[in-house]
């Protein structure tokens, strides 16, 4: 799969917090109107900016915090097609994998700056920066995930496989 | 080659010897969820088409905004009740108080598997199981097929070594090891925890420290199970769920950390992350505006007696707001019947129903535009509690007791005897 998209820049430690706020705890069961608000207090332009296809670069230890599945399912319903860091926070990177949104780990995302437009290679672990000419290789995904990426995430997985073929 | 505690629950739970990065399918003995993570998986759950749920105790706790505050966290409620009503799953419903603590006095064996859709799941590790957090639709799956996918996670051992001096909490142990190996420290690693500090801390104490695992990014905070684990299982009536677990002598570490804890002061982790911990010497003199003492992570009745011990014939400071939330209805009546409740009053606090309080940031003590607050619990990130122009201040109940006397950040150890 080849994602292809232009960059957002966030930091370190973006938090789940940041990502989807504890005072919109209610809308956690509106997944839409949530997605107004995601990385509402990181950037608060971002939410009415983002467009279908963007990727998101950031720093270190992206997602960090609660287990709220809400906020990588309202990074998605943005649009955002891949998130690339120089690391994640467990729980998150879990839960995107789980609902289909792929996570990449590169240490040189400082080099990449907002508006580059990026060429992602999934399964052969390639990242192309075409505004720079640059490229950068990283590590895929374990095979299993890698199928759940592919399916979609792992409603789709489960749907099709009925169990975890590990 | 021997196993580390990670590797031997999870070499059960997965019915073959496992290796640290492989990814395994996994027995989950308890599964749990909260009413923010909860709904999104009744919903997952009921698109799988799944009829009822596996797990021996399937449990959702509505406890993160407990009572309701608004209509549409009410219906949130609802779904969780309703999925309980056609299912095998249990709801502990408002005034129960915090799953973690409730898993703690009530379900939790050594040895087990917990998944819980809360980070904080990772506390039951504090018991001597494999207590991990994760998503509401991996915890559909566990619902639904009694099993979820895991990678088994390398290990790290911190051995904790000396004597921990008067005023220096199991809170304070915690916030200097993050403080020092950082908030992404042990990300995807198991913690965990030996040496013969471990003996000077009551279990409450212990599950403080695991309680935090994930705030240095690990996947559990394992510590072994001896007498101390028996005698609080006994105390809940659970004495045959004790069960020996501690690692292999020859388990492989992929790190080793030795932290003399003779020295420590009282620790304050600073806004905006938990890492950014300082020495109450350090610390001290930063003035607040509320003070909230509670939470899965210092919520328990031994925090609640240490604050009440320096808050015992003293009244808060007139300008802050002083909030107590017992994490369990059996804390609560602990509480009250230790006459802990008349010095709280006396002192000026708002005491209320267990639950996760204000640390979640819906309600109970939402902070207003550039206060600040010192809490007990674990995690201070910006906007955490309902408000991005506050600030969160993290430090241990006797820390937060002095603190709210004097409305500005205090070293415990001035009001101890």
């Amino acid at each position: 799969m080849i994602l292809k998209g232009k960059v957002w820049k966030f930091g370190d430690d973006i938090s789940t917090d940041h990502i989807a706020p504890g005072r919109y705890f209610h809308l956690r069961t509106n997944l839409p109107e949530l997605a107004k608000h995601v990385l509402e207090d990181a950037r608060e332009d971002f939410a009415s900016k983002v467009e279908k296809g963007d990727i998101i670069v950031a720093g270190r230890n992206f997602g960090l915090g609660s287990s709220r599945e809400h906020a990588p399912r309202i990074i998605k319903l943005a649009g955002v097609a891949a998130i690339i860091a120089k690391s994640f926070a467990r729980i998150f990177y879990r839960n995107a994998v789980n609902i289909g949104l792929p996570l990449i780990e590169i240490k040189e995302a400082d080099e990449i700056d907002e508006g580059d437009v990026l060429e992602i290679d999934l399964a052969n672990g390639f990242v192309k920066n075409t505004t720079k000419g640059k490229e950068y290789k990283f590590v895929p995904m374990p095979k299993f995930m890698l199928y759940v990426i592919n399916e979609g995430g792992i409603e789709n997985y489960i749907s099709k496989y009925g169990d975890y073929k590990i | 080659m021997g196993k580390t505690i990670a590797e031997k629950i999870l070499s059960e739970k997965a019915g073959k010897d496992v290796i640290p990065g492989e990814i395994i399918v996994a027995k989950v003995d308890l599964a749990l969820v909260q009413d923010g993570t909860g709904p999104l998986t009744v919903e997952v759950f009921d698109k799988f088409g799944f009829k009822d749920v596996k797990p021996d105790k399937a449990i959702l706790f509505i406890d993160h905004a407990a009572p309701s505050p608004r209509k549409e966290l009410s219906n949130a409620h609802n779904i969780l009740r309703d999925f309980a009503k056609r299912t095998r799953a249990m709801v502990s419903d408002v005034g129960e108080g915090v799953s973690h603590q409730i898993m703690a006095e009530k379900y939790v064996k050594p040895g087990d598997l917990l998944v819980g859709a809360d980070s904080h799941t990772c506390t039951g590790g504090g018991l001597g199981a494999f207590s991990t957090g994760m998503g509401s639709t991996d915890l559909a799956l566990a619902f639904g097929l009694g099993k979820v996918w895991l990678k088994v996670p390398e290990t790290f051992l911190f051995e904790l070594k000396g004597r921990l001096p008067e005023g220096v909490y199991s809170k304070d142990i915690i916030l200097h090891i993050i403080g020092t190996i950082g908030a992404d420290g042990v990300t995807y690693k198991a913690m965990e925890f030996t040496g013969e500090v471990l003996d000077q801390l009551s279990q409450e104490a212990r599950l403080t420290i695991s309680n935090m695992a994930v705030e240095a990014g690990a996947k559990a905070g394992l510590i072994p199970t001896d007498e101390t684990t028996k005698a609080y299982l006994k105390e809940y009536g659970r004495e045959n769920d004790f069960r020996k677990i501690k690692a292999d002598p020859d388990a492989n570490y992929e790190k080793v950390f030795t932290i003399d804890v003779s020295n420590l002061e009282p620790a304050v982790s600073f806004p905006h992350t938990v890492d950014n911990t300082r020495k109450i010497s350090e610390a001290r003199g930063v003035k607040i505006n509320q003070v909230f003492i509670g939470t899965c992570t210092n919520g328990r009745i031994e925090d609640l007696r240490i604050a009440a011990s320096i808050l015992k014939g003293r009244k808060k400071h007139p300008d802050i707001r002083l909030i107590v939330v017992p994490a369990s209805r059996d804390v609560y009546k602990k509480a009250l019947k230790e006459g802990l409740f008349d010095i709280f009053i006396d002192a000026g606090a708002a005491i209320m129903a267990p639950g996760c309080g204000p640390c979640v940031g819906v309600h109970e003590g939402v902070l207003g535009d550039n206060e600040k607050v010192l809490s007990t619990q674990n995690r201070n990130f910006l906007g955490r509690m309902g408000n991005p122009k506050g600030e969160i201040y993290l430090a241990s109940p006797a820390t937060a007791a002095a603190s709210a006397i004097t409305g500005e950040i205090t070293d415990p150890r001035d009001y101890l005897q």
